[in-house]
């Protein structure tokens, strides 16, 4: 067998492809976060607790309503979307003129609330959540077993990654979203209602964090402390790839999930840091991210 | 309305002379007491709020009131950082006045705790944590390690697997001085036993995803993966490898440390068929079953983990000790607490080593089938009772500067 620094190259595979799938998570979360950011200028550091809730609403669906995992797919992004235009109704729409510094600590509480609501209610070591029966079992690729689960994580999270792209970048709507950040008056003065688009962007961006928090439920354990243990990283890679790069999040979420996975073969202790130590280097050579442009 | 005034205060000050001689040697005429723990992380289930409400249920089962002692009961969040720890213990030696620190889960806290502890004189009750180094090498005369320690979990339960056959091992091990100490002694059992360790691997702590980690132990080809590691970082762990089909190849998983909540947490049909060795388990006996009961209606109807249990064994015991010694001056409040034996309705009776190390049974369990169990908690079947004499680390072996 061949070994790359006396690792065989077939338990490398294995890793690369346990990369892509903790990638997928960062993706799909990064990209709720620059779509917000991008389009709000929010920091929305509830997101976390947003992905967590998605996690829970799924789990409560579950076992208070007999609702299982494939409605939850449907039904979590648009019940967590919803309490996300309440909040940028109510709370967020006041604070777009000051610095996004409000933005930021406004969401950071809302966060802890929301985090210490669930804690104090279902406890601190979670709740289970079965993998869907027809997604059950795994194949076995020579080189790992490939839970089939894990298999429709990276699939799901590249379309909804891609077609959220396609939605921003390629498409009427998208141009009208970017042009609103741009020039909010100038598009309101062409008739289009900005203040609700972007009421519907917010919620568009929860409900992604809630996406991946159903996809996440069968994969961790449901708890309260999910979305605080991610969300540092989370916002990691959305620096490294450029603030509001819906791309840049996109392609570094999967390409640090990578970079992860190596290094818990080579070096597992450094597992936590490494993403922090590239974040640092990105920030002193080009400090608007790798896909971000200096405004 | 003169007389009564005049009745109450001297009532008052009857009351006054009394309290003032029962606790003439009590500081501040107030024995505090700190519990310290992670209130809000990974292993507040383990420990927690729960580990206030047994606080209580001790002070009151004693009967602190009716005898005149006045006990008040602090509490604090560490976040399982030295830092964070250490910044609460000396506040509340110096500003607080706190006597005692019990519980302290998550080693490097109680390690820096316990230091803190002997230079200020005071006293350290451990439950919560795991490290056999606190009646090792970095033994005290002002700690006592109470519940169960990384020697007893990986005695019960390495040398149990060893036996039935699973004599190849690799640990996924937490990086930090829990992890490591775990690690070393159940190296030492598997060993010992005659088995033999193949490798491991240190995951960051907390951790989240454990499936890269899990590859390599199944790449390793060893017959058991050690889960040197706990609370949510082992329900992950577990949850994962039976998603990776790791049981289902031929290995089996040894929690070393697995409380009931976890357990709770994880479900029968992921957790059946492990075993561990915990030192405590509500269905014991009819006076383990009362106490529980009692507990669960304080504690929102969760039941108490051994850490919980210890944090009122220890306080009951420390209590004690003041009425006896009528001090509650740390150092000699700890060598009076080692001269009494123990006694109460968890753990029996039993009694405090010289190096801190308090013994008592250990108790290896499986956890039982879905079918096999009646409701919530009903979890473990008792596969054998370690006595307390060969349940923790011989005293000459630990290497604790105390002992001569």
């Amino acid at each position: 067998m061949t070994e790359i620094f006396g690792v065989p190259t077939q338990a490398l595979f294995g890793q690369l492809l346990i990369g892509l799938i903790n990638g997928s998570f960062y993706a799909l979360l990064s990209l709720g976060l620059a779509v917000i950011f991008g389009l709000l200028n929010i920091i929305n550091f509830s997101h976390g607790a947003q992905y967590m809730m998605g996690a829970f609403v799924a789990y409560l669906l579950l076992n208070k309503l007999g609702i299982g995992y494939w409605w939850a797919l449907l039904l979590v992004p648009l019940i967590v979307g919803a309490s996300g235009v309440v909040i940028e109704r109510l709370m967020l729409s006041r604070l777009y003129k000051l610095d996004h510094l409000y933005g930021l600590l406004l969401t950071f509480g809302l966060a802890l609330i929301i985090q210490g609501l669930f804690r104090n209610e279902y406890g601190s070591s979670g709740q289970p959540y079965q993998i869907p029966a027809q997604l059950l079992g795994g194949q076995n690729l020579g080189f790992m077993f490939l839970p089939n689960y894990r298999a429709w994580i990276i699939v799901v999270s590249l379309v909804v990654c891609l077609s959220t792209w396609f939605v921003i970048e390629r498409t009427r709507l998208g141009a009208y979203l970017r042009a609103a950040t741009e020039n909010p008056q100038l598009v309101q003065a062409f008739g289009v209602n900005v203040p609700r688009m972007i009421t519907l962007t917010y919620g568009f961006g929860v409900a992604l964090a809630a996406f991946a928090g159903v996809m996440a439920a069968p994969v961790y354990q449901v708890s309260p402390q999910m979305g605080a243990d991610l969300i540092i990283v989370v916002f990691a890679v959305v620096v490294i790839g450029g603030m509001g790069s819906i791309l840049g999040a996109i392609v570094t979420g999967f390409g640090l999930g990578l970079i992860e996975g190596l290094t818990k073969v080579f070096y597992p202790e450094a597992s936590a840091t490494v993403i922090f130590i590239i974040m640092a280097i990105v920030l002193l050579v080009r400090p608007a991210g790798l896909f971000g442009t200096q405004k | 309305m003169k007389k009564s005034l005049l009745s109450t205060m001297i009532g008052a000050a009857f009351a006054l002379t009394v309290s003032g001689a029962a606790q003439a040697q009590i500081s501040d005429g107030v024995i505090k007491i700190g519990v310290m723990n992670d209130m809000s992380g990974l292993y507040a289930d383990i420990a927690g709020p729960g580990s206030v409400v047994a606080a209580k249920m001790a002070v009151e089962d004693f009967g602190a009131a009716a005898k005149g002692m006045k006990v008040e009961i602090l509490a604090a969040d560490h976040q399982n950082k030295p830092d964070v720890g250490s910044t609460v213990a000396r506040t509340w030696y110096d500003v607080d006045k706190v006597d005692v620190i019990v519980d302290v889960p998550t080693s490097s806290v109680a390690l820096a705790v316990s230091q803190i502890t002997r230079d200020k004189g005071k006293a350290f009750l451990n439950s919560g944590a795991a490290t056999s180094d606190l009646t090792g090498k970095a033994c005290s005369p002002n700690t006592i390690h109470w519940t169960y320690d990384t020697w007893m979990l990986a005695n019960g339960t390495g040398t149990a697997i060893v036996k039935t056959g699973g004599d190849t091992w690799f640990f996924l091990t937490a990086d930090y001085a829990f992890g490591h100490a775990l690690e070393r002694d159940t190296t030492a059992a598997v060993v010992k036993a005659g088995g033999k360790v193949l490798g491991g691997v240190r995951h960051p702590f907390p951790g989240q995803d454990f499936s890269s980690f899990l590859l390599q132990a199944q790449a390793s080809k060893a017959k058991v993966i050690g889960l040197a590691n706990a609370g949510g970082d082992t329900i992950n762990s577990i949850k994962q490898a039976s998603e990776f089909g790791i049981v289902k190849g031929g290995q089996s998983l040894a929690g070393m440390l697995v409380f009931i909540t976890d357990i709770h947490s994880l479900g029968l049909n992921t957790a059946q068929g492990l075993i561990f060795t915990e030192s405590f388990y509500w269905d014991l006996n009819d006076q383990t079953r009362a106490w529980s009961k009692r507990f669960a209606a304080a504690n929102g109807g969760k039941y108490p983990s051994m850490v919980q249990a210890g944090v009122y064994s220890s306080v009951l015991h420390y209590l004690k000790a003041i009425e006896a010694a009528k001090t509650d001056d740390g150092t000699k409040i700890i060598a009076k607490m080692k001269e009494m034996p123990t006694d109460d309705p968890l753990f029996g009776k039993g009694t405090v080593r010289a190096d801190g190390r308090k013994l008592h049974p250990a108790y290896l369990v499986e956890v039982k089938k879905p079918s096999e169990s009646k409701g919530p908690y009903d979890y473990y079947k008792i596969r054998a009772t370690i006595p307390a004499d060969q349940a923790f680390r011989p005293l000459a072996e630990g290497g604790c500067p105390l002992i001569k």
